[in-house]
């Protein structure tokens, strides 16, 4: 992982976006600069620069292989354990470069949560997914607390009610919607600014879909969440904002009621219209 | 299809698609499942699966044919030692025989022999002849064992004991049924040597008609240490002397590999070295024993002065070798953790190292045991280095035995005791392979035991 960026123009960047975005009314949580990610010698993402706003869904759409993964994963850092990959621009969370060296990547990934395509809880109990994450960042000053906790991210993730009788039942026991609220709850628990979902619900079926898109809305009360979906109706139906991505440039960002009846871009109309991708 | 197609498989489907391509589908595209052509070649599939099936099946008939003559002539030489002839008489312990004040100088073949006199019947009492040989029929232990006995227990002095004493090697084999009463045929045929003539023999059956003679299960196998005399050797202090060196493996190779190999997986950074490390080790991995052997005995012998013939130095020669098996199986379990967990140990923001000891180390843990309990078994069954170190001393008292101490380990003693012409070995080397057989099939059943219990259900 190299960042060959000057730090100055990251500064300057920082600096310039101390005054109110008009994309997001002065609640940026993230904003991104002419990113560019390699995969070797393989370009995956081009000059991509965009602004997530606090407290609301945007949702990252395009075809498959388009880099909105990529683009995710830089994020959280998550693309540092691919030795191959190479993250260039600027990435500000709360006006802070996350690339600098001032925030650590382990601090970082407790502030911005995951949550991953397939559903992939820890083969530990239900309690100890969800209290893991606590307990190694020191969230929790003794037993009563860490279960707290537990139960508040439970909750949270509208899976309380169903496993509030078998938290030592191993996580990897519960079904495949279960499991990815599991990993919400999760994520949750280190109380993080930001949650990034890659495709949560593409493993689920209709009933555990709708259930997650629930979730999701409600969990936009207090978080930002970047929600990268193959599903167009799902990107309409919990984002606020929506990206779309091909071939590793962002075509084009905008409310989500625009992006889907009146895309400024022939590209971004082909695709929601269907056809491609 | 001829012959000749049967043989060259691929130009056979080339064959196949390009000339029945024609044949099969019609002029409206319509595919004719049931055309001769087709069913022809549904038919070739299904012989082609039944041949496979049946040389597999072959293959292991063969394979399980060779294993049962192994362990079915194994078994034929080696049962009989896991039962021990053994004599029932009373012993007059006359005190001046015994020597209270030192029991030591006591004469107790004397004892030994008037009490097998005891038992016989006037007429054979009284033979000279018998009287000389009489002692071949039990062990030269026996004496020693009963003096033993004694001093452990004063208070029988001046008392007439029922005592079992161990039979000869002969008369042991003899009463097996293995060692015949003569030898030679037609005109040559003469009584056995090795029984001391017929009177002997003839003494020996009436003992046995006293109901005298007994056939336990011989536990001195497994409890006596090593003796010259076969009837009396046992395998202790080679079991206490592969226990030892086997600690010493494992306390040297297990923590060493799983951390030589946890860095290289988890920690290392992919260059020319680590590259160049990597193959050294599987090369290491192929190395014969016996070299290793060598390498102990100049390296840790000659230079660094470890003591010789001992546990310590047998158990760090086998931990050269176990330690590249042990690497390569933890390396290969910590490569087969799901990518998917580390990324959920990363996301919630564990460190590098927290993700390996919290997560990935406890999913491969299974797989690592199984792997290093297989080196272990490996190394339990390694000969040649051990010779080489000289770990196949004569131990004929286990009770100062120590990792320091010079010893002997099953597959040694296996070699010593093939090596000794009594006839009491032969059996006892089979008996001794089949211990150490048992032993190898412990330690695996145990790794398949392990890695069915705690393998991670996902
Ligand atoms: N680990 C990787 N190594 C090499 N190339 C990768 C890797 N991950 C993704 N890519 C490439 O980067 C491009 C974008 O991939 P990705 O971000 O996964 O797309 P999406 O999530 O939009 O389907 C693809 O061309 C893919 O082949
Ligand atoms: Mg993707």
């Amino acid at each position: 992982m190299t960042m060959t960026k000057n730090r100055d123009i990251t500064r300057q960047a920082a600096t310039t976006n101390d005054v109110a975005s008009p994309v997001c009314g002065g609640e940026c949580k993230f904003i991104t600069r002419d990113v560019n990610v390699f995969y070797g010698e393989k370009q995956a993402i081009f000059d991509v620069s965009l602004d997530i706003p606090d407290r609301s869904v945007m949702a990252l759409i395009g075809p498959s292989g388009c880099g909105k993964s990529t683009y995710l994963r830089c994020l959280n850092r998550m693309n540092d354990l691919i030795d191959i990959c190479r993250v260039e621009g600027t990435f500000l969370l709360d006006g802070e470069d996350i690339y600098s060296g001032a925030i650590d990547p382990v601090l970082l990934r407790a502030r911005v949560g995951m949550v991953f395509q397939k559903p992939n809880p820890f083969p530990k109990s239900i309690y100890e997914n969800v209290a893991y994450g606590p307990r190694i960042h020191g969230l929790a000053k003794n037993k009563a607390d860490l279960d707290e906790i537990v139960e508040t991210s439970l909750r949270k993730a509208a899976l309380w009610e169903e496993v509030k009788d078998r938290l030592d039942a191993p996580g990897t026991g519960l079904s495949g919607g279960q499991q990815q609220r599991l990993c919400i709850a999760r994520a949750i628990a280190t109380r993080p600014e930001v949650i990034l979902m890659d495709e949560p619900a593409s493993a689920l079926d209709p009933i555990a879909t709708a259930r997650i898109e629930e979730l999701i809305d409600e969990l936009k009360e207090n978080y930002c969440i970047v929600i990268v979906t193959h599903s167009m109706q799902q990107a309409a139906r919990v984002s606020d904002r929506t990206a779309f991505f091909h071939l590793g440039r962002l075509i084009e960002e905008g409310p989500t009621e625009q992006i889907f009846t009146a895309p400024r871009e022939k590209q971004t109309q082909d695709y929601i219209t269907g056809r491609y991708g | 299809m001829t012959d000749r197609t049967e043989q060259k498989p691929s130009e056979t489907a080339k064959d196949a698609t390009a000339e029945n391509a024609a044949a099969d589908i019609d002029a409206n595209g319509r595919i004719d499942w049931h055309s001769p052509q087709m069913l022809a070649r549904l038919r070739r599939r299904h012989a082609a699966n039944r041949r496979m099936k049946f040389i597999g099946l072959a293959a292991i008939l063969l394979a399980a044919g060779l294993l049962s003559i192994l362990v079915g002539s194994l078994l034929k030489s080696g049962l009989p030692a896991f039962r021990q002839t053994f004599i029932t008489l009373e012993f007059d312990l006359k005190p001046e025989l015994v020597k209270p004040d030192n029991m030591r100088r006591g004469k107790w073949r004397k004892i030994v022999k008037e009490g097998l006199l005891r038992a016989l019947p006037e007429d054979m009492r009284n033979n000279r002849k018998l009287k000389r040989k009489v002692l071949k029929i039990v062990s030269r232990s026996a004496p020693y064992a009963l003096r033993d006995h004694v001093m452990k227990n004063p208070h029988l002095v001046g008392r007439i004991i029922p005592f079992d004493v161990l039979a000869s090697d002969p008369y042991d084999q003899f009463n097996k049924g293995l060692l015949p009463e003569y030898v030679g045929a037609g005109e040559r045929k003469r009584p056995n040597p090795k029984l001391g003539g017929p009177e002997v023999v003839r003494a020996f059956r009436v003992l046995k008609e006293q109901k005298r003679v007994s056939l336990p299960f011989n536990w001195g196998l497994f409890f006596n240490a090593d003796s010259r005399l076969p009837e009396a050797a046992g395998l202790a202090g080679a079991i206490v002397g592969s226990f030892l060196t086997l600690l010493v493996t494992f306390l040297i190779s297990f923590p060493t590999g799983i951390l030589a190999a946890i860095y290289l997986e988890e920690f290392a950074p992919k260059n020319r070295f680590t590259d160049f490390v990597e193959i050294n080790i599987n090369n290491l991995a192929a190395v014969p024993s016996v070299v290793f052997g060598l390498l102990g005995l100049s390296l840790f012998i000659g230079f660094f002065g470890v003591p010789r013939s001992t546990p310590l130095v047998g158990g760090m020669v086998l931990s050269l070798m176990t330690l590249p098996t042990i690497i390569i199986a933890t390396r290969a379990a910590l490569k087969a953790v799901p990518p998917s967990l580390r990324e959920a140990a990363l996301g919630v923001g564990a460190s590098h190292h927290q993700m390996v000891f919290h997560h990935v180390l406890p999913v491969a843990m299974p797989g690592i045991l199984t792997g290093a309990i297989i080196g272990m078994a490996q190394a339990l069954g390694e000969t040649a280095p051990l010779l080489l170190v000289g770990m196949n001393a004569f131990i004929p008292d286990i009770s100062n035995m120590g990792i320091t101490e010079p010893a002997t380990a099953l597959p040694t003693q296996i070699y010593s005791w093939a090596d000794s012409p009594e006839r009491g070995f032969v059996s006892r080397t089979a008996a001794a392979i089949l211990v150490l057989l048992g032993f190898l099939l412990a330690m695996n059943t145990l790794a398949i035991w392990l890695r069915q219990r705690y393998s991670t259900k996902w």
